[in-house]
């Protein structure tokens, strides 16, 4: 279950029993993200054992544009995208694909 | 052949211009471009001369593919002895005028010599020109621009210059062509203001054909057309949001160099990224980004063009600056943004724009304020040096007042146009120059990306992203994702490279293709264009063949394995944020492996067997 936490930072959730994470979505993809500001964020509230893919998923963000994905700044691999990796605090960031020089 | 066969030998000295035929023999060896230009000045001049004396050369050179129906089929190159690295220097631009040398029956312009009086060449149609150039001289890139068109009532006369900071000897001019495309890099710009050359205008009508297999040469063009479009790199991401689309990535990964690459990430990223350049402003809705562009026979498309917030304080009462002109470039927005910390990306514009105005590398000039603004802090460098002003990390004020001063030469700004290396020396504190072998570093830090401090410190022409680009694997996957923060295979990862960009660079495309095709896409429009047997192998064999002649010009010219090295800063101070955190780059496990693939001795000298399996 994936939650946008609302600005009083209110859960559903039961004590102890949710993560919360700042999700950010760039380029083309920024649309996708509901009321942010110039840093492409948003806090989001997700049950423990969380994937990356739920995330993506829920934001409806088209698995084949989710080309970069970054846990903290480090690459997650397509294949690690469904294990259970997201912990409190985590920031998960996404690109379509970019380049550049 | 997609060649004309025909050189434009210019002698500045006795002001004379004679044509020769091409030397096809090295071309079969040596592609074009780069590697052509780089064997003829190897050949021609003594590499340990002075750069700024008339026995340096200067040679504008094109590809086989330049001017040809090929996807990017635009670029040119400047290459000369540079004088802020005493390396050799290779600057590619792409814009029209490589296009234009072609079709006006040339392949390559070498420049001799010194001309006693300013000139400028004017070549319309193999009619070269050497013309006395008092109206121009002493004025900026755009303003010689408008005069020439002026002057001969043609608007698609393109011209090819160097502005005011050359002329004062800022040690990182470029050659601006096509208003805001410059070869940019190692102060080749410099070079032709101290041969008394202020410009080249180009005329040209004469076709580029002589295509040696043109049924295979369509189809291979085409098909690698359709490739860029198809692929999601080529064929979306760089139009959109051009190179700038990294501004965001490479901090979120923490390899953005911040404030004299004190820090790896920069608080103020985003505000100066290309995503806020798509943002409208406050004060007439417009965002900075107006459109993208495209350089002669581009798909692609990822230049940018933008405007000034016409409230910003640059610009107030300046209507000059106030319409379309070059935009942001994800380097030069690092440079003058996140490594000085000025997050106003109005100011950035701004100094980005006198860049192009005037002729220099806004990387090295970023780079060289950054040190300077660390240097005030400590003291070393006072209002009484910068003539009150106040150089002060994070001041857009102090950043676009240098900007104006460099491009001028006036006061504080000769010191600035010394680059990092001489004005760290000069004023004490040499610890504090971010450069390689005197060249500034570009936009990736090295302790966030390890392979990029082996391509950095063993680039030929010094700290530089474009001799092999291996962010491209290592933060972007291309071709295969490899871990940045390991230093495992990153030697052969670099020379592999090294050796595949050198072809590209001498082909006369645009090396952007790369995050779209191989050298399998590259090879056959190569190969059915001209002579030689062109296959992905036979480009990486002449692509590595020219990484060592570059290499043995460098060491003819002094240069040791001792320079094949980074700041003590990225080597001993381990980044403080960001997945690399408590990480240097480590260098030294890289290295001598590096110089084992390459076939060189623990001393990095190419070793006989080496030099004679390449026939360099
Ligand atoms: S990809 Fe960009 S730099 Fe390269 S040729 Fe096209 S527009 Fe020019």
């Amino acid at each position: 279950m994936v939650r946008e936490l609302q600005t009083s930072g209110a859960s559903n959730a039961q004590d102890g029993a949710s993560v919360k994470i700042t999700f950010k979505l760039y380029a083309s993809l920024t649309p996708l993200l509901p009321g942010t500001g110039t840093d492409h964020a948003t806090g989001v509230e997700v049950d423990p054992g969380t994937s990356v893919l739920d995330v993506i998923d829920q934001f409806k963000v088209p698995r084949e544009s989710a080309h970069l994905v970054l846990l903290n700044g480090v690459f997650i691999a397509p294949e690690e995208r469904h294990k259970p990796l997201l912990q409190d605090g985590d920031t998960l960031a996404i690109w379509p694909p970019v380049a550049g020089g | 052949m997609a060649w004309t066969r025909n050189v434009l030998r210019v002698n500045l000295t006795q002001g004379s211009c004679s044509t020769e035929p091409l030397n096809m023999e090295w071309a079969e060896k040596y592609l074009g471009q780069r590697g052509l230009a780089s064997k003829y000045l190897a050949e021609e001049i003594d590499p340990a001369c002075d750069a700024l004396s008339p026995d340096n050369k200067l040679i504008m050179a094109t590809g086989p593919l330049t001017g040809t129906m090929a996807a990017t089929g635009g670029r040119y190159s400047v290459i000369t002895k540079s004088p802020l690295t005493g390396a050799i220097a290779c600057s590619n631009s792409g814009g029209f005028i490589g296009n234009e040398i072609k079709n006006a029956g040339f392949d390559m312009i070498i420049f001799e010599g010194k001309s006693p009086k300013p000139v400028y060449l004017l070549l319309e149609n193999e009619v070269a020109t050497l013309c006395p150039a008092d109206e121009v001289w002493g004025k900026s890139v755009w303003e010689t621009d408008e005069i020439l068109h002026t002057k001969y009532q043609d608007p698609l006369l393109r011209i090819a210059g160097v502005g005011r900071a050359a002329e004062q000897g800022c040690l990182y001019a470029s050659v601006v062509n096509d208003l805001h495309r410059a070869a940019g890099r190692s102060g080749v710009g410099t070079v032709m203001a101290s041969k008394n050359l202020k410009a080249v205008a180009v005329r040209g009508t004469k076709g580029v054909g002589n295509i040696r297999d043109p049924k295979a040469f369509f189809k291979a063009t085409n098909e690698g057309k359709r490739a860029l479009a198809e692929n999601a790199m080529t064929g979306e991401g760089l139009g959109a949001l051009g190179t700038q689309a990294l501004m965001n990535v490479i901090n979120e990964v923490g390899a953005m160099p911040t404030r004299n690459m004190r820090e790896v990430q920069f608080e103020g990223a985003s505000k100066i990224s290309g995503e806020a350049m798509l943002e409208p402003r406050e004060s007439d809705g417009k965002a900075n980004l107006t459109t993208n562009a495209a350089c002669f026979g581009c798909t692609i498309a990822c230049g940018r063009i933008s405007t000034i917030d016409p409230q910003h304080y640059t610009i107030v009462n300046r209507p000059e600056y106030m319409g379309n002109s070059g935009g942001l470039e994800y380097e030069a927005a690092w440079a003058l943004g996140s490594d000085t910390g000025v997050d106003d990306l109005d100011a950035l514009t701004y100094a980005n724009f006198l860049c192009n105005e005037d002729g220099y590398d806004p990387i090295s000039f970023g780079a060289t304020v950054a040190a300077a603004m660390e240097m005030f802090e400590l003291g070393a460098i006072t209002t009484k040096d910068t003539g009150g002003l106040e150089l002060k990390f994070g001041s857009a004020e102090a950043l676009t007042k240098s900007a104006e001063l460099v491009s001028t030469g006036e006061g504080f700004g000769k010191d600035l146009g010394l680059g990092s290396k001489r004005l760290c020396e000069k004023y004490g504190h040499p610890e504090l120059s971010m450069t390689v072998k005197g060249q500034e570093f570009p936009a990736y830090d090295p302790r966030g990306v390890q392979g990029m401090g082996l391509a950095y410190a063993t680039s030929n022409r010094g700290a530089c992203h474009l001799r092999g680009y291996t962010v491209s694997s290592e933060l972007l996957g291309v071709p295969v994702k490899t871990d940045p923060l390991s230093t495992e295979g990153k030697p052969d990862l670099v020379k592999a490279f090294q050796d595949a960009t050198a072809a590209v660079d001498s082909s006369g495309l645009c090396v952007f293709t790369t995050f779209g095709w191989t050298l399998e896409d590259i090879a056959p429009q190569v190969d059915a264009a001209c002579e030689g047997n062109w296959t992905a192998e036979s480009m990486v064999e002449a692509g590595e063949r020219i990484w060592n002649l570059e290499r043995k010009f460098n060491l003819d010219a002094g240069l040791t394995a001792a320079d094949d090295t980074l700041p003590e800063r990225l080597l001993k101070d381990a980044a403080k944020t960001g997945p690399a955190k408590g990480k240097v780059n480590e260098l030294g496990k890289m290295l001598p492996q590096y110089y084992e693939v390459r076939g060189w001795t623990p001393e990095g000298v190419p070793t006989d067997a080496t030099l004679e399996r390449l026939s360099v």
